[in-house]
């Protein structure tokens, strides 16, 4: 049997056997015939939804249904860049609940998950980009959320190793939040399953949802490759297969799948403190805690299923990397990976109920979702124990594509590849 | 990824731009007829993990728009038409 609780006190005792006795971090479940509630997809969105409900929320029986490994969707894959700097309405309050809810998720699920508060710096190269940060800047101050606009010696003196001298994207100043940074992706993953499975949560691995039983407009359960599960409830945190899952109940969603790819390279001294990223094209960089150097860029840009992008969006980040940070070119790639996101035409996110009754829907996370991992599972919580909608996440409905109340933050339209 | 553009030959994908699924079609009412086909032309996508039409302009070479069939599993592709023969063939009375 391994420790209840994690500690201090554990690691020693454990340092001192061997190692012997850590047990698994949670239980491998058997499928039961019926749960009250049933979450489909044991990804980051799926495992945070059903420890909320367990603590929360007195649904009765819970599972989570992953038709792979838990960790192995984009929860595991994504570059950890955690922050609350957008400036709509719908979203600002939302992803400044998630940031808080990181702040303090180690202590609430008893799990090192490496919540690095190291600062997200997105850099200006243009009076025009300068005037929008500001603007998104005083935006987010209105929503309480932290953020500083930098000028250029500022940024010199905070990261003096960027390419100043760059005449065609001159670095003219940046916007800074301190309290975004970076979280350990797959610790988040580890961390919420054991926890929801402390709480008593079944988490059922190798087990694909092939199918949603209904009756009469009501759902009973699923179909899954390991038989049929009962459900009073169901809801689908599927990330980039959205879509497919969605289509087993006979809707149509306003999203397409999209692939992203992100990059490390071989372990290196300590360099890069913060997260970065370059505002003349699309580049993010941050240093991991084992050394590598976790970058990325744009989407591939059409619909993909494959996760494994092109060629030429590697080339395309690259520049955009030689052209912030000319010393990369230099470095050796470790390893490059893709997985695929639920791309909505607004670029925000759903977290509504379905035309199904007892059918609930998150989805559309795009490139972005990782960071709002613990407030996507607290409001679906909210949403599939209450049946309404937690106020911070009201304005994520699923008919507000009809309505025309979509929330574009890039002002770009109904083309999810822009996004 | 490689596209053949039917005049241009086999170019590299990074020549064109991408449009997304070719099978909605824009209604004919002029805003005039229900939301919901324009709802669905505008927003709702059968986003299949399979086969899916799709349009690209090859915006670097011909400038021509294409109507391209690929697997969105592998990312082979198919088919490449020409947008325009596409359009023209969905007119034809059936
Ligand atoms: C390369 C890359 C970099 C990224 N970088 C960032 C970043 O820096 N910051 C950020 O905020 N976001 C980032 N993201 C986005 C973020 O990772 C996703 O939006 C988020 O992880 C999606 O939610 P999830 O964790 O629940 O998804 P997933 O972990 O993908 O979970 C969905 C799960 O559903 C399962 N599933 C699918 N179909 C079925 C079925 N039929 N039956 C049962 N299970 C099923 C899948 O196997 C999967 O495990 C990045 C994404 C990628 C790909
Ligand atoms: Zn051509």
């Amino acid at each position: 049997m391994g420790f209840s609780r994690y500690s201090i006190f554990s690691v020693i005792a454990e340092a001192l056997r061997g190692h012997s006795g850590w047990g698994p971090a949670w239980r491998d479940a058997i499928p039961a015939p019926k749960y009250d509630v049933v979450s489909v997809g044991g990804g980051g969105h799926g495992l945070a939804a059903a420890y909320y409900l367990a603590r929360h929320h007195a649904v009765g029986r819970i599972a989570v249904v992953e038709k792979g490994w838990i960790g192995g969707g984009n929860v595991g894959r994504n570059t950890t860049i955690v922050r609350s700097n957008y400036m709509l309405p719908g979203n600002a309050p939302f992803y400044e609940w998630s940031m808080k809810l990181w702040e303090g998720l180690e202590q609430d699920i008893n799990y090192n998950a490496m919540v690095s508060q190291r600062g997200v710096l997105n850099l200006c190269h243009t009076d025009a980009q300068r005037d929008a940060y500001a603007r998104r800047g005083n935006s987010m101050r209105l929503h309480g959320i932290d953020s500083e606009l930098l000028d250029l010696a500022a940024v010199k003196k905070m990261v003096p190793y960027l390419d100043y001298k760059n005449a065609r994207f001159p670095i003219q100043g940046g916007l800074l939040q301190k309290r975004g940074g970076t979280v350990r992706h797959d610790a988040v993953a580890w961390g919420y399953a054991r926890a929801a499975d402390r709480l008593g949560v079944d988490i059922i691995q190798n087990c694909e949802v092939t199918g949603i039983r209904q009756q009469a407009g009501r759902v009973l359960g699923v179909e899954t490759t390991r038989g049929f599960i009962g459900a009073g409830k169901v809801g689908l945190a599927c990330a980039g297969h959205s879509s497919q899952v969605a289509a087993m109940a006979g809707l149509r969603l306003p999203i397409e799948s999209h692939a992203l790819q992100a990059f490390v390279t071989e372990g290196l001294q300590p360099l890069i403190d913060n997260v970065i990223t370059f505002g003349a094209g699309h580049f993010y960089i941050s240093q991991s805690d084992k050394g590598g150097l976790v970058f990325g860029g744009d989407i591939d840009g059409y619909n993909s299923y494959a996760q494994r992008g092109n060629l030429p969006t590697i080339e395309d980040v690259c520049e955009g990397g030689m052209a912030l940070m000319p010393m990369l070119g230099r470095q050796r790639l470790l390893r490059h990976w893709g997985g695929i996101m639920d791309m909505s035409m607004d670029g925000s996110p759903i977290i509504d109920k379905t035309p199904v009754q007892g059918l609930y829907l998150n989805a559309g996370w795009c490139y972005g979702g990782f960071k709002a991992t613990p407030a996507s599972g607290w409001c679906f919580a909210h949403l599939l124990a209450r049946d309404e909608p937690h106020e911070v996440a009201a304005a994520y409905r699923l008919d507000r594509f009809a309505a025309g109340y979509v929330i574009d933050e890039k002002g770009v339209g109904a083309q999810p590849n822009l996004h | 990824m490689r596209i053949n553009c039917p005049y241009c030959g086999e170019r590299g994908s990074e020549e064109f731009a991408y449009h997304g699924d070719a099978t909605v079609t824009r209604p004919r009412d002029g805003g005039a007829g229900p939301n919901a086909a324009w709802i669905d032309y505008v927003y709702l996508r059968e986003n299949p993990s399979g086969l899916h039409r799709e349009l690209w302009y090859h915006a670097s070479g011909c400038q021509s728009w294409l109507v391209v069939t690929r697997d969105l599993r592998t990312h082979a592709i198919a088919r490449v038409e020409l947008a325009r023969s596409v359009a023209l063939a969905r007119m034809e009375p059936s």
